[in-house]
């Protein structure tokens, strides 16, 4: 089978810019959920999320793409750029049309949208930007993706909530198998104005407390739901022999396992998650017993944890694994939560490191997690990261050491 | 061993009547339902009308409460559903539902709800601070569109792999290859699959408005749109919604299934090129194609049917009567190609499984559908574009294509499974 390996990563996160910046963060346990600035936040009850701080679109982006782009495409555009050239990608490398771009979403360019409804009803029909029709949908951020950068191959999009990033590397190394020599892959997303923020606050998995070191505490006893944030990862996977084709391109970790489910309303059945994470462990090809560390998805909902440490332990045994949610810092990114995990648990492979959870100080004892609560220095030959999306959507992708 | 995937199960809705019954009849009769637009006010708009569903959901089997939750696409999504289930014959709960999974394609998701709330919360645009005492309590659900899939996976009591697939307006195609993939590597014995879109409301119709992308015959609401006629001028908005069933062809054998046909080439390419703008010469329509043929081990003179994105624009008919060409050659010309966005209009994100279902509907009957207000052909448009009339034909193998916003060009082949004939 072909395999699928990570060659580049373009990380915009809110404690860091870049894989390295962001690595440093992370490993060092480098909090960014603040309280609200890219909007006034005094009418809403909750006024902390995690920003990326520092993003000057226009100092990465030319002119006339700033009035077409929502924040969240222009961050997708940036994070593209770093991931090639991290990989060393140059153009004309690779075929064009042996290039496919996969990413995912959950709300589009919502920014943008509000923009372009008030005018619409404030001011009229003749004011809506002509940018409308493609700056706010889905689909945007692999059109913008493939137009930058010459792709011609296949496109797609996935939208399944929070597990959505997930979902789009394991299409991508869908489209690797059937012959594409390189995907760009992953999410970034960003919804930080007022109407996504209503949509927030309505979905009830919001966190009401506005401390900073408080709000998001994913597996404690004072879990109390999440904290948004916006960022995400984008990354190269390509075939090793691809990779090979540009001496000295370095591998960061492979794709080893992909699986995805959807939970049961009947509340006899098990939830998927553990399933999602059986199916991908055995896609790799491998045990329990190789995984080194788990990237949980780390709702911080007391249902929804106490969920995840039964699915996890019912794998592992209790305290059988590492478990961290470095997410605890940046708050959860929607469509770019699962790609910045997977970019961090390659990481983590590539620099031998699990990054910790932070803020954690009282973990529920029954969950019987092996909760990584400051960094630890330790190889790690292969991760698992989880994912779950809002409605029942599970997803999980094994990463591993490339031999 | 290859798995393949065959469709088992269909269901419509769309503008002219609900369900699959009343669609071939519009189809093959070559009327149009396309009109003024009822839905709200349109008369501030360029263009001002639509391919509207007469839909009352709660006759279609809706709960009050399900009316009351759900966009009116997601409504539309279940109805479709339901129709392509019974019509499946499949016991969904005799199967291991990790076993189903779901894949739904929309590329403006619950655009309609959302601006109601927008509307409601701001009021009318005055606050930019949206005041949230105002807005529904299940508004993050029309946040994000996959809540449309857990709704189908809820139906169909799916445990498998779900999403949406969200590509604009090549979302109804790529949903369905995405299903036949999963199918094909193992990771599912059944999907539903399929698109939905309800996007009439004012925010989309200014979209297609300011871009002029769509038709301003607005005196001829019914003749509309008029794909590959010298006197087109744009494409029609419209709604509707198109669900399958796709199952592994072994899994549909033992029950002795229907098959419709199999999903048997899918590809996709990015054009790279412009947001919205199409390049004359088709090549990555035509690559797409030509990806979608070597998957399904056929050759171009084995293209019995084309169903066209005949979308109504000068731009779009240039760009796939080239692509036709360049993957078909001379067989391009021999071959029947038909548009039903003439006569449903234009639903975005679902139109490319209402355009399979269509087709799966042409092998049935052995009748290919026309396209209609086709009266005067365009000189650069030279290929058979079946105008006015349906035609009587066998059809084995046919190709279905679909362009969309971001460069998106997906093609499809469907071929009649062996020995399924007669």
């Amino acid at each position: 089978m072909t395999r699928a390996v990570v060659t580049g990563i373009g990380i915009a996160s809110p404690n860091g810019l870049g894989p390295t910046a962001y690595w440093r963060a992370a490993l060092h346990g480098e909090a960014a959920i603040k309280p609200i600035t890219r909007f006034d936040s005094s009418g809403y009850w909750a006024k902390i999320a995690g920003e990326v701080p520092g993003f000057e679109a226009g100092r990465h982006l030319q002119g006339r793409l700033l009035p077409q782009t929502d924040h969240m495409t222009r961050l997708t555009l940036v994070g593209t750029d770093w991931a090639l050239r991290s990989a060393g990608v140059r153009p004309n490398d690779i075929p064009d049309n042996d290039m496919a771009v996969i990413t995912a979403a959950t709300a589009g360019g919502y920014e943008f949208g509000q923009r372009e409804l008030q005018k619409l009803w404030l001011q009229g029909p003749e004011y809506v930007s002509a940018y409308q029709s493609f700056a706010w949908f889905y689909a945007v951020n692999t059109g913008q993706i493939s137009i930058r950068h010459g792709t011609r191959g296949p496109g797609a999009v996935v939208v399944s909530e929070q597990a959505g990033g997930l979902d789009s590397i394991g299409h991508a190394r869908r489209h690797l198998r059937k012959g594409i020599k390189l995907a760009l892959t992953g999410g970034m997303d960003s919804s930080l104005c007022p109407w996504a923020w209503v949509a927030h606050q309505a979905s009830g998995s919001v966190s009401r407390s506005n401390d900073p070191k408080r709000a998001y505490l994913p597996f404690d006893q004072d879990a109390g739901g999440y904290v948004p944030g916006e960022g995400g990862a984008i990354m190269v996977l390509e075939t090793p022999e691809s990779a090979a084709e540009r001496p000295g391109t370095r591998v960061y970790g492979e794709i080893a396992g992909y699986a995805a489910t959807f939970d049961s309303r009947m509340p006899s059945r098990e939830p998927g998650l553990r399933r999602a994470a059986e199916l991908a462990i055995a896609d790799a090809e491998l045990d329990a017993s190789d995984i080194d560390v788990v990237f949980a998805d780390a709702a911080g909902d007391p249902v929804l944890d106490r969920a995840e440490a039964r699915a996890i332990s019912a794998i592992f045994g209790p305290y059988g694994v590492p478990v961290t949610a470095p997410k605890t810092m940046t708050g959860r990114l929607f469509a770019g939560g699962g790609s910045l995990d997977v970019a961090t648990a390659v990481l983590s492979i590539y620099w031998s490191a699990i990054p910790p959870t932070v803020n954690v100080r009282n973990p529920v004892p029954e969950y019987e997690l092996d909760l990584v609560l400051e960094a630890r220095h330790v190889p790690v030959r292969a991760a698992l990261v989880l994912a779950r999306g809002r409605g029942g959507f599970n997803s999980a992708i094994v990463v591993r050491e490339y031999r | 061993m290859s798995r393949r995937a065959v469709i088992t199960g269909v269901g419509t809705v769309a503008p002219g009547g609900i369900g699959t019954k009343a669609y071939w009849k519009l189809l093959s009769e070559g009327r149009t339902a396309t009109r003024a637009i009822t839905h709200f006010d349109a008369s501030p708009y360029r263009s001002r009308m639509a391919g509207e569903v007469d839909f009352d959901p709660v006759r279609e089997g809706l709960s009050v409460q399900e009316v009351r939750r759900l966009d009116r696409a997601a409504q539309f999504a279940i109805v479709a559903g339901r129709e392509a289930m019974r019509d499946s014959g499949i016991e969904f709960d005799q199967l291991d539902p990790g076993r189903i999974g779901v894949s739904l394609g929309t590329a403006v998701g619950c655009t309609t709800s959302l601006e109601r709330e927008f509307i409601v919360g701001s009021n009318s645009g005055k606050y930019w601070e949206i005041d949230q005492s105002y807005t529904v309590p299940h508004l993050y659900e029309y946040f994000t569109p996959s809540s449309m899939a857990a709704e189908l996976a809820w139906m169909v009591g799916a445990e498998g792999a779900a999403t949406v697939v969200s590509t604009g307006c090549t979302s109804g195609l790529d949903s369905v290859g995405y299903a036949a993939e999963l199918i094909a590597e193992g990771s599912a014995d059944v999907m539903i699959t399929g698109g939905t879109e309800a996007p009439l409301s004012p925010i989309t119709v200014v979209c297609f408005d300011v871009i002029r992308a769509s038709s301003t015959r607005n005196d001829d609401p019914d003749h509309a749109c008029r794909p590959f006629d010298r006197t087109r001028d744009g494409l029609v908005l419209a709604e509707g919604a198109a669900i399958l069933v796709v199952e592994e062809l072994e899994h549909a054998r033992r029950r002795g299934a229907h098959i419709y046909a199999e999903v048997s080439g899918f590809a996709s390419r990015c054009n790279a090129y412009h947001m919205t703008g199409l390049h004359p010469e088709g090549i990555e329509m035509s690559d797409a194609i030509n990806a979608a043929m070597k998957q399904a081990r056929v050759r171009p003179t084995q293209i019995d049917y084309i169903n066209a994105h005949g979308s109504g624009t000068k731009q779009n008919d240039l760009h796939e009567t080239a692509a036709f060409k360049r993957s078909l050659g001379q067989h391009a010309y021999e071959t029947p190609v038909s548009g039903f966005k003439s006569m449903i209009g234009h639903s975005l994100g679902a139109i490319g499984t209402l355009e399979i279902a269509g087709c799966l509907l042409a092998f049935e009957h052995g009748i290919i559908p026309p396209t209609a207000n086709l009266h005067e052909p365009d000189p650069e448009c030279d290929l058979d574009y079946v105008p006015l009339v349906a035609r009587e034909k066998e059809v084995d193998t046919v190709l279905t294509v679909g362009s969309g916003f971001g460069g998106f060009q997906s093609a499809m082949v469907l071929s009649r499974v062996d020995g399924a004939r007669g």
